[in-house]
């Protein structure tokens, strides 16, 4: 990202259709596109913010927190959608809300060529899960593609994940721009 | 030497669980599920067919929602072993309201008592002290586990136990395994009139 850029709106606006929703539980494997919307959720009281070792804890985390009566919400990126594949069977058996919302690497000028494997096949590895994708590119779109995911996993009981591209993100920059 | 394991697997649960009151209980896949199950069905089991390596995150999940319930997660040896991490995960939120009982027989039971790593050596209760969870044991006796037990329901968790119990083989008793029935069923219990909101 240029240095003179103001911070993207974006984080926010997701923190704030995850509280209008009620999410109280925010589970995460970090990853630098969501690093903004990880320090909103730990610094909201109404929120627990839950580090993972790896993705697949979040999902079964968030079946429990559902069976007590809470929401959550998993945070990662799409390197950790492969390691969640057979833990989604319990919210697909239980027809439980899932919410995940996944920032992208391997696409837009990655770097990394070890992300490109995951990244290429993360929309159709989570389909094959059975998972209902909806995915964005457009900032502007973010946080209504959010709410709709919030609708169709807390009053549908489905799991969901909202893909944001790495075009939106910006590619991660492993060399110094000065 | 190996020590001599004298527990019985089914009389361990059955008498961890008469004291549970209205403590929630999630089971991990396989034989901890039949235990659970043998020992008393109830509407505040949750009892996983699959899901291997999520019961103790399905714990916490649970527990952190209801922290005024005490929450107990049964569960065996190889599905502990496939989630060890989330045992860090758990103890860095300090969750007051949650106890792990491993029923440690050694051994995959459901895929022909292959031996599992605790066999071979691994002390999950070691594991689990490494990772955060002060209060962790492994218990071998009759006395140990009568000691333990109020600690399970009463103790500032996590709390952490790993039971050594006997591979000999117990009548094969089923729970019911819709999980949309399962689900429906527990949040009722547990939330009334709002699990359906």
């Amino acid at each position: 990202m240029p240095k003179n850029s103001t911070p993207p709106r974006w984080p926010g606006e997701i923190h704030a259709e995850l509280r209008a929703a009620n999410v109280r539980q925010v589970a995460y494997v970090p990853d630098a596109g969501h690093s903004e919307l990880i320090r909103l959720c730990h610094a909201d009281r109404a929120m627990r913010a839950v580090t993972l070792t790896t993705e697949e804890e979040g999902v079964a985390l968030a079946a429990g927190a559902w069976l007590g009566g809470e929401r959550s919400v998993l945070l990662m990126q799409s390197s950790g959608v492969g390691n969640c594949i057979n833990m989604l069977a319990l919210p697909q058996e239980c027809r439980m809300p899932f919410l995940a919302l996944v920032t992208m690497r391997g696409e837009w000028g990655e770097f990394n060529p070890w992300q490109v494997p995951m990244g290429r096949r993360t929309e159709a590895a989570l389909e094959a899960a059975g998972v209902n994708v909806f995915r964005t590119d457009d900032v502007e779109r973010i946080a209504e593609t959010v709410r709709a995911g919030i609708g169709l996993a807390f009053h549908s009981y489905r799991p969901v994940a909202v893909l944001i591209g790495q075009r939106v993100i910006g590619t991660k920059q492993f060399v110094k721009a000065d | 030497m190996r020590k001599r394991i004298v527990l019985d697997r089914r009389e361990t649960v059955a008498a961890i669980l008469r004291d549970r009151g209205e403590a929630l209980v999630v089971t991990g896949l396989g034989s901890p599920s039949w235990d659970v199950f043998a020992a008393g069905d109830s509407p505040r089991n949750f009892y996983l067919w699959g899901a291997m390596g999520g019961a103790a995150m399905t714990g916490l999940g649970l527990a952190l929602a209801q922290p005024r319930r005490r929450v107990l997660v049964v569960t065996g040896d190889g599905e502990m072993l496939m989630g060890l991490g989330s045992l860090a995960s758990i103890a860095a939120q300090r969750v007051p309201n949650l106890a792990i009982v491993v029923i440690d027989n050694e051994h995959y039971g459901e895929t022909g008592m292959q031996p599992t790593h605790t066999r071979g050596g691994a002390d999950l209760a070691a594991t689990a002290k490494a990772l955060g969870i002060s209060r962790s044991a492994t218990l071998r006796t009759r006395a140990e586990l009568a000691r333990w037990i109020p600690r399970l329901y009463r103790e500032r968790g996590p709390v952490f136990v790993a039971i050594k119990v006997k591979t000999d083989p117990v009548p094969l008793k089923l729970p019911p395994r819709d999980g949309t029935w399962l689900r429906s069923r527990f949040r009722e219990a547990l939330l009334g009139a709002a699990a359906h909101e």
